[in-house]
C-alpha cells in the first residue's frame, strides 16, 4: 500500500519536474496524434462529403464499411501499416517502420473512419434540410460541399476531438509500427505499458496522468463545442 | 430600374406533375408577364405550393413544359427566387447567411458584404446582422428570407404562404416588404390562405383547384364575381367537400 503512495508521490514529482525524458515522450506523443488527427481531416471531411452527397452505386456499402472500420482494433491498424512499410511490403523502401511518421501513418488509419463517418452523417443530414434552398440559390451538389461543412462545423469539430481521444489513448498500432524506441518512438501508452511490466511505477503513474487529463480537456472541449454550437444553431 | 434584359414571360404548357403514379397537378396552360402581383388561392392541397415549385424548376413537370420566353432567360444568372413557406435558414448569423446567397450568386468578396449590409439596412434589420440566422423568430425568419431576395435583385419573386402562423404585426411587416419589390419592379406571384391579404395585395388572381387551375381574373372582377363555382363556394367560405 505505501509503496504505491510513495509510486504517485515520485509521479507527481515527475510530472511537475519537467524532466527532459519525460517531457519528450509526452512531447513525440501529442506530435503522433495531432499530425495523424490532421491527415485524417484533411481526407476525412471532404471524402466524408462527397459520400454524403454523391450517389453512386456501392455507396451503401462504403457507408457500412466505414462505419465499421469506426471499431478496428488498434492493433490491426498497426498490423497494416506495418506490412505496408516493412522490409519487404510495398513501402519497406521508404525505411519508415519504427520511425514517428509510420506511427502517424497507423494512427491516421485508425482515425481515418472516425472523422470520415461522423462528416458523413453530418452532412448527408444537413444537406437533407438544405439542399432546395441552395439548388434554389443555383448551387451544384459539388459547391455545398464547403457550405455543409461550415454549417457542420460545430458537429464535425466534436467528431474530430472523437478521433484525437481514441488515437491518444490507443496502443497497439504505435507499438506494433514505432517499436517503443526510447527516444526514438516511445509514446505515453507504449511506455506505460511497458514500463509497468518492468515495475517503473512513477514514470508510468506520471504518465497516465498526463493522459487522463488529456482526455478530460478533449471531453471538455467537446462539451463547449457543443454547447457553442448548441446556442448558435438551435 | 433593371438594367438587364427581361426573363419573362414564364410560359406553362400543358403542365402536369405526378408522384407514384397520382396526378397531383393537372392540364396547366399559362403564360405570365407584365408588372402585376399574382395570387394564387385556392384550398388546402389544390397544388398551389406544387405548381410554384414547378414554375421556380425545382420540380421538372411529367408533362408538359415550363419556359421562360424572355431575351434574358438564356443569361446563366438565375433571376428567379422561391421563398418557401418554412424557408431554411443557415447555420450562420443573418448577415452571414445573406453573404452566402451573394456568394453563390456570383458576387466577390466586398461586394457582397456591402449588399447584405445594405439588404438588411433597407428593411431596419440592421439590428439583426449578427444575430444566428436559426434562433430568429418565425416572423423575424421569414424577414430574413426576403431581405436575402431583395439582396440578390430577382426579376421574379415566388412566394409560398409567406405570412402563415405569423401575428399581425409581423404580417404587415412581411406585407410591407412585398410592396418594396413590386414598386422596384420584381414581379411577385404568390401563394395565400389570407383573403383579406390576397385583397390587399393581388393585381391578379390564379385560382386552383383539386391540382387544375380553373380560374384566371383580374383581383377585382374575382372577389367581385368568381366564374367558377368552386372559387364562389371558396371565397363564401364554404368547405368544397
Ligand atoms: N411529394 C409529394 N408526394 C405525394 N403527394 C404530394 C407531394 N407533394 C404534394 N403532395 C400532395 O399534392 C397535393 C397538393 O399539394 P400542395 O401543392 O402542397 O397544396 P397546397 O395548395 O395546399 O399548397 C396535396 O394533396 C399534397 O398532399
Ligand atoms: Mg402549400
Amino acid at each position: 500500500m505505501n509503496e504505491i503512495v510513495d509510486a504517485f508521490a515520485a509521479a507527481a514529482a515527475l510530472v511537475l519536474s519537467a524532466d527532459p525524458a519525460f517531457l519528450e515522450i509526452v512531447g513525440l506523443s501529442l506530435r503522433v496524434t495531432l499530425t495523424a488527427v490532421a491527415v485524417a481531416v484533411a481526407i476525412g471531411l471532404p471524402a466524408g462529403a462527397l459520400l454524403a452527397i454523391a450517389r453512386f452505386p456501392g455507396r451503401g456499402a462504403l457507408v457500412v464499411l466505414f462505419n465499421a472500420l469506426m471499431g478496428m482494433p488498434p492493433v490491426v491498424a498497426g498490423l497494416v501499416i506495418y506490412l505496408l512499410l516493412s522490409r519487404s511490403g510495398p513501402l519497406g523502401t521508404l525505411g519508415l517502420l519504427f520511425t514517428p511518421t509510420g506511427m502517424v501513418m497507423a494512427q491516421a488509419v485508425l482515425v481515418l473512419p472516425i472523422v470520415l463517418s461522423i462528416a458523413r452523417q453530418v452532412i448527408e443530414s444537413l444537406w437533407a434540410e438544405y439542399e432546395e434552398h441552395l439548388r434554389s440559390l443555383g448551387s451544384s451538389a459539388l459547391r455545398a460541399v464547403p457550405t455543409l461543412l461550415w454549417d457542420g462545423r460545430y458537429s464535425l469539430i466534436t467528431g474530430i476531438l472523437a478521433g484525437f481521444g481514441r488515437a491518444s489513448a490507443e496502443v497497439g498500432a504505435v507499438m506494433i509500427v514505432g517499436g517503443n524506441i526510447a527516444g526514438a518512438t516511445r509514446t505515453m501508452t507504449t511506455a506505460i505499458t511497458l514500463e509497468t511490466g518492468k515495475g517503473n511505477l512513477p514514470l508510468a503513474l506520471g504518465l497516465g496522468m498526463v493522459l487522463l487529463s488529456l482526455t478530460l480537456a478533449i471531453n471538455i472541449a467537446a462539451h463547449l463545442v457543443a454547447l457553442v454550437g448548441q446556442r448558435r444553431s438551435g | 430600374m433593371r438594367a438587364s434584359p427581361t426573363i419573362l414571360p414564364l410560359r406553362l404548357s400543358g403542365v402536369a406533375y405526378d408522384v407514384g403514379g397520382r396526378r397531383l397537378v393537372e392540364g396547366i396552360d399559362l403564360v405570365l408577364s407584365g408588372p402585376g402581383r399574382v395570387i394564387v388561392l385556392g384550398p388546402n392541397g389544390a397544388g398551389k405550393s406544387l405548381f410554384l415549385r414547378l414554375c421556380h424548376g425545382l420540380l421538372s413537370p411529367t408533362q408538359g413544359k415550363v419556359e421562360w420566353l424572355g431575351p434574358g432567360a438564356s443569361l446563366k444568372a438565375r433571376r428567379h427566387l422561391l421563398v418557401a413557406q418554412r424557408p431554411v435558414m443557415l447555420r450562420r448569423s443573418v448577415l452571414g447567411d445573406i453573404i452566402h446567397a451573394l456568394n453563390l450568386a456570383g458576387l466577390g468578396w466586398t461586394a457582397r458584404r456591402t449588399a447584405a449590409r445594405a439588404a438588411l439596412e433597407r428593411f431596419g434589420m440592421t439590428a439583426l446582422a449578427d444575430r444566428p440566422a436559426r434562433i430568429l423568430s418565425g416572423g423575424e425568419q421569414q424577414r430574413l428570407a426576403l431581405a436575402r431576395a431583395w439582396a440578390l435583385r430577382p426579376e421574379v419573386l415566388f412566394l409560398d404562404e409567406p405570412t402563415a402562423n405569423l401575428d399581425p404585426s409581423a404580417t404587415r411587416a412581411v406585407e410591407a416588404m412585398i410592396d418594396a419589390f413590386h414598386a422596384e419592379g420584381t414581379k411577385v406571384v404568390m401563394t395565400t390562405h389570407d383573403l383579406g391579404q390576397a385583397r390587399r395585395l393581388a393585381d391578379e388572381i390564379l385560382f386552383m383547384d383539386r391540382g387544375r387551375l380553373i380560374e384566371r381574373a383580374p383581383a377585382g372582377a374575382f372577389f367581385e364575381a368568381p366564374h367558377a363555382p368552386a372559387a364562389a363556394a371558396f371565397l363564401r367560405g364554404d368547405l368544397p367537400w
